[in-house]
């Protein structure tokens, strides 16, 4: 890790190739029969191609079916549908306001759904509140980091499963030091351990927040945002972590407003418009404008498959 | 090795002032110290002008606030606020508030009274040894239970706490005057009164003082080497050696001089008559003077005729609670699961949640906890009142509220210490007892009170925004 922070500028640019590297992966996975469900655009001939490696795929790691949810009349997320594959990153895109963090935090337990389903590895599961996403191994990076400002950065990565020690007291001293491993992977040069995370920079924060998420054997990681508050080379550095932890067959829902970014390190993305899904599509088959088209006017270009969001065609 | 390598290696940090690196080597708390200096500096200050005012009666610069006898008893009449501030502490850092604890108390102590003296006196006849165990835990309970529902409200039916503990003081109260037709209850049972601190056998006497406080000085010690060999096993960076040594002959002394003052205080003459009488030990005859009290001659002087027959207190059962209480508490606002979410919600409450907090279960939690230490406080006040009325936690919950923030809890969350809160509790009892010494009227009191409130918070938040 300390070798990647110093050659960042160029890592940033490599990533640009990554997806031609999997060529294998190239078709975008959509289960047929569910998309029949939840589709009213019948499935497009450019989605029929994507169609046939299913198999090959088999079940998603993660599958958010037809989740709808409002908030006092709006429908924040309008029947959703979302999949994810072990090993995989998705990048969720959309306006402010689009639905992307509100789909997101339904998975993460943030939020509860007024309908839909939500399978893991083919089995349904129920997901009330972030202890039961926890549980499932879902972790959550947020936009907000949702740090306990006032206290260190062991207390912040403990959060909700302290480590005790045998007379049932906090193990702060292990905590601290356990902390110390997993920041030292991603932050080498963090060495502000008794200090409350207030104080710490934003990027320093936000190390604090992965390390959270992925120091628990995470099988789905939720990135809000991860990069937001970063500089150049940190914000290298989290692309990075993203592809060691996708090695590790991790699947990782990244969030982001940054199309570079998301190119760079998504092998599909899928874009939402007013709580909607316009269409999912695997990068290496759009180009940035025909993303850009989906996210402005929820225009589906060939080479993607529409979702229920999609402007028709024939209008 | 006795060079912390924080400091060393740290080259931002070498050329730090000599105080500076005092604070950081030592982590004394510097808001901690500037309370115990405004302590120090109120005490001396009521010293002298006590002894101005009224001549000396034996204090430490003249007059009689420094005196064994005052400190003694500040320190029992600091008892019951302080109980109840430290549950005040992780009530504001979680960001709720209790307004509805004076009332709380009147209403546990009456309760607690009309049980003892209508219900179990009757059934098991006076003096029964199972009235103050049945009583004690009844208030206990109690006390829990109506924190309990004002936590339920706030946090299950969404109802601000402010609201809550509101209709609370009104509530409660009102229901202390129905429950004991605004009657006095008295008297309580003889060992339910060992808990005032009011009667010879609440008082531990210098043996068991001195016991107490070489434990405490023990104890101290084996904190600090533990503390150590922990950070040498996972290789922190260590306190430097003089640092360790000075901290624990800080704390060491301190636990020393204050069990000497509390050994210094004797019992009343009244008290050490009664009490020889009671076991047989002779008193001289003496001969009656002008106001009928026997007196005696040594010597040339009259003196009385105990002199010579002397027993001192030491600490009494309500400080020995309070201090017990506090270490628990402390225990449990920084060594537990329990003390690191309520700081956590306090920090920030969307993002405990989003931890897998179940944050509505904790605000029931505590505020069942600050129940229940005002059910320990409406023990101590009421055993040592010797009676119980539902004026007795009158205003209680704004000298607490007040003790907590001059102790340094911000009432934004998040922040706050036991011993801070403690501290405010002894530093806002020592300016009231202070101002009864100097004969000042009754209402000049809670001005005083009002404006050191005001003064602390400011000064705290100039603090503040220094460090910042």
């Amino acid at each position: 890790m300390a070798k990647s922070a110093k050659k960042s500028a160029p890592a940033r640019k490599a990533p640009a190739k990554a997806p031609a590297k999997t060529p294998a992966r190239k078709p975008a996975a959509k289960a047929p029969a569910r998309v029949a469900e939840v589709h009213d655009t019948p499935a497009a001939v450019v989605g029929a191609e994507p169609h046939r490696n299913l198999r090959e795929r088999g079940t998603p790691l993660i599958e958010m079916r037809d989740i709808s949810i409002a908030f006092g009349g709006i429908k924040a997320v309008d029947h959703a549908t979302v999949d994810l594959y072990p090993g995989e990153v998705v990048g969720l895109l959309g306006h402010n306001g689009a639905g992307k963090s509100t789909l997101i935090k339904v998975l993460s337990g943030a939020y509860k759904r007024d309908a839909g389903q939500i399978f893991i590895n083919g089995s349904e599961v129920n997901i009330d509140n972030p202890r039961d996403a926890k549980a499932l191994g879902i972790e959550t990076i947020y936009q907000t980091l949702a740090l306990a400002d006032n206290v260190d950065a062991a207390a912040n990565l403990y959060l909700g499963r302290e480590l005790k020690t045998g007379f049932g007291t906090l193990d702060d001293v292990a905590m601290e030091a356990e902390c110390r491993k997993v920041m030292h992977r991603l932050n080498p040069n963090f060495r502000r351990f008794k200090e409350p995370v207030s104080k710490l920079s934003g990027g320093q924060r936000q190390s604090v927040a992965i390390a959270r998420a992925i120091h628990f054997n995470a099988r789905i990681l939720i990135m809000d945002e991860p990069t937001a508050a970063l500089g150049p080379q940190e914000t290298a550095q989290v692309g990075e972590l993203i592809k060691q932890l996708k090695a590790e067959g991790i699947g990782i829902f990244l969030i982001s407003h940054d199309l570079h970014d998301v190119f760079d390190l998504a092998d599909r993305v899928a874009v939402m418009k007013n709580g909607k899904v316009v269409g999912t599509a695997h990068t290496s088959n759009v180009s940035h404008d025909d993303v850009l088209g989906m996210i402005i006017a929820g225009k589906c270009p060939p080479g993607a498959m529409p979702g229920p969001g999609a402007m028709r065609e024939a209008a | 090795m006795s060079n912390s390598s924080d400091v060393s290696s740290n080259p931002a940090l070498q050329n730090e002032g000599p105080v500076k690196r005092f604070f950081r080597a030592t982590e004394i708390d510097e808001r901690l110290l500037g309370m115990v200096a405004a302590l120090l500096l109120i005490w001396c200050a009521f010293d002298i002008a006590s002894g101005i005012m009224r001549g000396n009666f034996g204090g430490l610069l003249g007059g009689s606030f420094l005196t064994p006898r005052n400190l003694w008893t500040l320190l029992v009449q600091t008892s019951s606020i302080a109980i109840m501030s430290t549950g005040m502490v992780l009530l504001i850092v979680m960001r709720q508030l209790d307004l509805s604890i004076g009332s709380m108390l009147s209403l546990v102590a009456v309760a607690g009274a009309v049980l003892q003296v209508f219900e179990l006196v009757p059934i098991l006849g006076v003096g029964h040894p199972a009235i103050w165990p049945l009583a004690v835990l009844f208030m206990l309970a109690i006390g829990a239970c109506v924190g309990a529902l004002n936590g339920w409200l706030t946090a299950y039916l969404k109802i601000p706490a402010f609201i809550v503990t509101l209709g609370g003081l009104l509530a409660y109260s009102g229901l202390a005057f129905y429950l004991a037709k605004g009657e006095t209850v008295a008297p309580m049972d003889k060992t339910y009164e060992i808990f005032g601190g009011g009667i010879p056998i609440s008082w531990l006497g210098p043996f068991w003082s001195w016991t107490l406080a070489l434990v405490a000085c023990a104890a101290i010690i084996f904190g600090i080497v533990n503390g150590r060999r922990q950070r040498q096993r996972f290789k922190f960076p260590l306190r430097p050696m003089w640092a360790e040594i000075f901290l624990a002959l800080v704390g060491s002394s301190i636990v020393l001089g204050v069990t000497n003052v509390m050994n210094s205080y004797p019992w009343p003459f009244k008290l050490i008559e009664n009490y020889a009488k009671a076991n047989g030990v002779t008193i001289p005859a003496g001969v009656e003077n002008k106001d009928g009290t026997a007196v005696c001659m040594a010597g040339e002087q009259v003196v009385r005729c105990t002199e010579g027959l002397i027993y001192y207190t030491g600490y009494s059962v309500p400080v020995i609670l309070t201090l017990l209480v506090g270490l628990v508490m402390t225990f449990l606002a920084t060594r537990t699961q329990f003390g690191r979410y309520v700081y956590a919600i306090g920090g920030n409450p969307e993002a405990a949640e989003l931890a897998g907090i179940n944050t509505k279960w904790m605000t029931v939690k505590v505020f069942a906890l600050m129940g229940f230490l005002v059910g320990i406080s409406s023990i101590v006040s009421s055993a040592r009142l010797n009676a119980a009325t539902n004026a007795l936690g009158g205003l209680n919950e704004l000298y607490v509220i007040a003790a907590t923030v001059i102790g340094g809890t911000s009432l934004a969350g998040g922040v706050g210490t036991i011993y801070g809160a403690m501290l405010g509790a002894l530093l806002m009892q020592s300016i009231i007892s202070g101002m009864s010494l100097l004969n000042l009227p009754a209402a000049f009191q809670n001005i005083v009170v009002g404006v050191v409130l005001v003064l602390a918070v400011w000064l705290d938040q100039l603090y503040s925004r220094r460090v910042k």
